[in-house]
């Protein structure tokens, strides 16, 4: 027997590399978190960590490699950063979850297709927005083939940090490639709008669907439905603003029935605010991906012992 | 005061009230009439932006990038403009605009989050673009806030920023207190953009000009979101009247106005009750068609969903929270009923 938790790691100690420390804190799994790596010594998460008895360092990766024990790390840095640590963590044999928009490994949305990629080294949570809004493309198109989605995310203009406001056409390729391949839309758009209100808003976002044909609407509500419950597993403040809507609209394939779901997503108010719940369903999905990736590595060491 | 460059933008902001049908036979027409008229920059677009055309904002009839083609070819002495929205665009089309013939890329922010479009302003800059920065929403920031974010742009390379009144919420007062804060803070020149949805189009600009502003907008017979914008011939008139005509033929503008646009608009842009409430709420002058159509579909008063959607401060681009708001005007209704 002996171990029973896999150890693992997180680079980054921004915001989101911090709210993630409180998650694996809070709710350890088959995780044990043993170390939060940045690069800057004065950073509020490296002091945060310590005081939480996290092992923290200021050596970024190479505290990491230094830990043979390590075997997943969660990667928050930034998507430069992230292309030479992807190297170096399959190098040294650890699976990378990235939570940058470097997209090295194949996309994961973990109600979606986890478990196709639990072989992967290295697996992508593409952008907040996407891990909102693909569970319920992909909820529509399950139902019935989709023509065309389009998203759309308003967040709190003070959740959106630097590297989102440097890399803002990012998010809109990475989320709307996410709405094709993993959503399985044919065509898919994503739009993202920053609002300054205060007090800040809490995270929005607007799914449109475009159904090939015909459909059920009765199925499709209740596909969508069965989608924000699953989600809801994972990101407690995940939640439909009202049921889906239908209507007629005129479209470049015509005039054609439109679902719309609008979708609000609370964050759980570890280490960030709860209005920011754009970054929240990003940690909150890599501690998913990080739990069924550790459950799988122990099934795997059982298997060999 | 200085004779301003005037800027028409029938062809991006009439994008709005025209439900983004334009065709290649209205921007050739459209396009040659302000050309011959002396109008030096021609805005082709739609609405919303490159990559606009969209359910959240309506599908384009025709792409962008062949209308803007289509303008290219047809003048012979204006500038094509192009806008561009961070967020809805992204360099990706900015690049696929320039091959098409635009010149000049006007980049449009929330005035709050100008430090999302360094990335768009360097791209254009370096493919030799001239470039405007546009502040949406100027209505919701002082004077001195506006002046940070316009420097912003400046540092990005923008040559020119303008301050845009995209609710038509400001009073003259407002707009020269803006435009004089930039003036006094940039080296490089300032605009004015106006909506009519309190009637102040054209006293919004002129006060405008008089605060120092070097660019100013206009629409052909006003055609643009909410109640329109300042009407090109109008100001061409009265910029003529103060000495400071930058080479505008008035009596062509108003004839490109009466016999060009006039008879392809489905209707004609004013400040009717919804149009007023969206400059009194201070609201996204395009919310206007979408709010109407949504307030007939569930049976609410648009007026109360603008003024909702004023108190929770939205910004531009957040058509899909119309939707949201009238179901909860509705949901509301039914509770007390």
């Amino acid at each position: 027997m002996g171990d029973e938790t896999i150890k693992v790691a997180i680079l980054g100690s921004g915001n989101i590399g911090t709210d993630l420390v409180y998650k694996l804190l809070d709710r350890p799994g088959s995780m044990e978190l043993v170390l939060l790596a940045g690069i800057d010594p004065h950073s509020e998460g490296l002091a945060r960590a310590h005081a939480l008895g996290v092992v923290a360092s200021a050596q970024g990766i190479d505290a990491v490699l230094e830990h043979p024990d390590i075997q997943i790390v969660f990667d928050a840095t930034s998507a430069k950063a992230h292309v030479r640590h992807a190297k170096l963590l399959r190098e040294t044999g650890r699976i990378a979850i990235d939570l940058t928009p470097a997209a090295r490994g194949p996309y994961v949305v973990p109600p979606v297709n986890l478990r196709q990629h639990l072989d992967a080294p290295n697996v992508n949570l593409i952008t907040c927005g996407g891990q909102a809004t693909i569970p319920l493309v992909y909820a529509v198109s399950r139902a019935t083939p989709v023509r065309y989605a389009e998203i759309v995310s308003t967040v709190a203009s003070r959740s959106a940090g630097p590297g989102t406001r440097q890399n803002i056409d990012e998010f809109t390729f990475t989320t709307a490639r996410g709405l094709e391949v993993i959503g399985g839309a044919q065509q898919g758009k994503a739009i993202i709008i920053l609002n300054p209100a205060e007090p800040p808003i809490l995270m929005r976002n607007t799914v449109y669907a475009i159904p090939e044909g015909d459909f059920d609407p009765a199925q499709v509500r209740d596909s969508i439905e069965a989608m924000v419950a699953e989600v809801q597993q994972y990101v407690p403040g995940y939640r439909l603003k009202n049921p889906p809507v239908f209507d007629m609209r005129d479209t470049p394939w015509g005039r054609k029935p439109v679902v719309t779901v609008l979708l609000e997503v609370e964050g759980a108010g570890h280490f960030l605010p709860p209005y920011a719940g754009n970054l929240d369903i990003m940690t909150a999905s890599a501690r998913r991906v990080g739990e069924v990736f550790a459950q799988h590595l122990l099934t795997r060491r059982e298997v060999i012992a | 005061m200085n004779a301003p460059r005037l800027t028409d933008t029938t062809l991006r902001d009439g994008s709005h009230a025209m439900r983004h049908m334009f065709t290649r036979q209205h921007v050739r027409d459209i396009v040659t009439a302000l050309d011959r008229a002396g109008v030096p920059v021609i805005e082709v677009t739609h609405g919303d932006g490159l990559a606009g055309s969209s359910l959240q904002y309506g599908f384009s009839h025709t792409p962008d990038l062949d209308l803007i083609a289509e303008a290219r070819e047809a003048a012979e002495r204006a500038r094509i403009a192009a806008l561009l929205l961070p967020g809805i665009g992204t360099r990706r089309e900015l690049k696929a605009a320039v091959e098409r013939g635009v010149q000049i890329l006007r980049i449009a922010t929330q005035c709050t989050e100008a430090d999302i479009s360094e990335e768009h302003f360097k791209m254009a800059k370096d493919m030799g673009l001239e470039t405007v920065g546009f502040l949406m929403m100027s209505h919701m920031r002082s004077p001195e806030f506006l002046a940070e974010q316009a420097a912003l742009m400046e540092s990005y390379g923008a040559d020119c920023v303008y301050v845009v009144d995209s609710a038509g919420a400001m009073l003259p007062h407002d707009a020269a207190a803006r435009v004089r804060a930039l003036k006094a803070a940039l080296r490089v020149q300032v605009g004015f953009h106006a909506h009519n949805n309190l009637g102040l189009g054209i006293g919004n600009t002129l006060a405008a000009l008089e605060a120092g502003a070097d660019q100013i907008d206009g629409c052909l017979r006003g055609l643009g979101a909410g109640a329109g914008n300042a009407a090109t011939e109008l100001l061409a008139a009265a910029l003529d009247r103060l000495g400071v005509n930058p080479g505008l033929d008035v009596l062509a503008l108003m004839d490109a106005a009466e016999y060009v646009v006039a008879p392809i608009m489905p209707f004609q842009p004013f400040p009717d009750r919804d149009a007023i409430t969206i400059g009194y709420a201070g609201v996204y002058s395009t919310f206007l068609l979408h709010a109407k159509r949504v307030g007939e579909q569930l049976g609410v008063d648009p007026r109360a969903v603008l003024i909702e959607l004023g108190r929770r401060q939205t910004v531009a681009g957040q058509e899909d929270w119309i939707l949201d708001v009238a179901l909860e005007l509705v949901r509301q209704r039914e509770r007390t009923s």
